[in-house]
């Protein structure tokens, strides 16, 4: 059937649907999709029909591909992984910064006192002091390589955006309930760490609690 | 015998306090004492135009104002435009230095350093020490 005819009676089946009431009897609608199908198929070339075959597999290839990123949690990445990793490299910045002022503080007191020692002493310590000056250069060095490396991760939090919005919302975490992280276990089966639940690492300042803390607990 | 002046006002540049102390340390076990402080090429050229220092150490990479636009309207202030400059910095590519060299930069720099480094470095700028 030429395009045209085809038109001309899809337009003259839904004139009809309009002439209802409002309501629409969906046997009535899969009737005339169906006969819409059938008059298209009866128009395809074996060539056509290959294509509509690879053009549905691929479809179904998408649909699969889909699946399998959003079990990956792609959303755990900007929502979780990423904002984690940052704070921890800021916080690793801001503790080496306060150890190298502590450091400072306490080279320069030693140097200070030079006046006070003999002088073949106070140049020998007057040298110590200078290579710990030299030394501590490296919390310039590391805080411009981790702020790089904070920089990557942020473009990589742009690609997962962007992979997340091709997708379409529906991929995120809000559809599906989060499955557990499995834990690592001995060929038995037991936990290869029972307190694996209890290792975080250091705290960031802000989530961490003091001594005085710890020892309100003890009484 | 040295021609230079201990006492001349340098300005040091750097976004990292810690490095702007290892450079005042460095300096003052050098013999300078006579030295001020900024974080940013912005505050550095706001300093530069207020006050008449003879030497520069500014690092590159800092925010609003990078070390080489501080460069840049330094050699196009006639006021300032003969001021010795040097950069120190962890920027090391060539294409960097020479950058640098062909703004207009006095000596160069590279992250991390030492104080030998640091006086050899002065010593061609202004003379010998």
């Amino acid at each position: 059937m030429a395009v045209a005819a085809v038109k001309e009676k899809i337009a003259a089946q839904l004139k009809v649907l309009q002439k209802a009431d409002g309501s629409v009897d969906p046997e009535e609608l899969v009737a005339i999709v169906e006969s819409i199908v059938d008059s298209v198929q009866g128009d395809l070339s074996a060539d056509g029909l290959k294509v509509y075959a690879d053009i549905e597999a691929l479809a179904l290839y998408i649909n699969t591909a889909r699946a399998e990123i959003a079990d990956l949690r792609p959303d755990d990445i900007n929502d979780e992984h990423i904002p984690a990793a940052t704070d921890e490299l800021t916080a690793i910045v801001g503790s080496t910064e306060q150890a190298t002022n502590t450091i400072f503080e306490a080279v320069e007191s030693i140097e200070g006192l030079t006046d006070k020692m003999p002088p073949e002493v106070a140049e020998q310590i007057s040298l110590a002091v200078t290579s710990i000056f030299e030394a501590c250069g490296f919390q310039d060095i590391t805080g411009q390589r981790i702020t790089k490396v904070v920089t990557a991760l942020q473009k990589v939090e742009e690609k997962v955006d962007a992979l997340l919005h091709a997708f379409g919302d529906d991929i995120k975490r809000s559809e599906r309930p989060k499955e557990p992280e499995k834990k690592t276990t001995t060929p038995s089966g037991a936990p290869a760490r029972p307190d694996e639940d209890l290792l975080n690492g250091p705290q960031m300042p802000e989530a961490a609690i003091s001594q005085d803390d710890i020892d309100a607990l003890f009484g | 015998m040295s021609t230079v002046d201990m006492g001349m006002p340098i300005l040091i540049v750097d976004d990292y306090k810690t490095m702007l102390r290892i450079i005042r340390n460095l300096l003052k076990q050098l013999g300078f004492n006579n030295v001020d402080e900024a974080t940013d090429g912005s505050a550095a050229l706001q300093k530069l135009r207020d006050k008449d220092y003879h030497l520069v150490i500014s690092d590159w990479n800092m925010e609003p104002m990078s070390g080489m636009q501080l460069l840049t309207e330094v050699r196009a202030d006639t006021k300032l435009k003969e001021l010795p400059f040097i950069m120190i910095t962890a920027e090391s590519k060539t294409e960097n230095v020479i950058a640098a060299k062909e703004a207009g930069v006095s000596n160069y720099i590279v992250k991390p350093f030492n104080a030998a480094t640091l006086k050899t470095k002065l010593s061609a700028v202004l003379g010998n020490f």
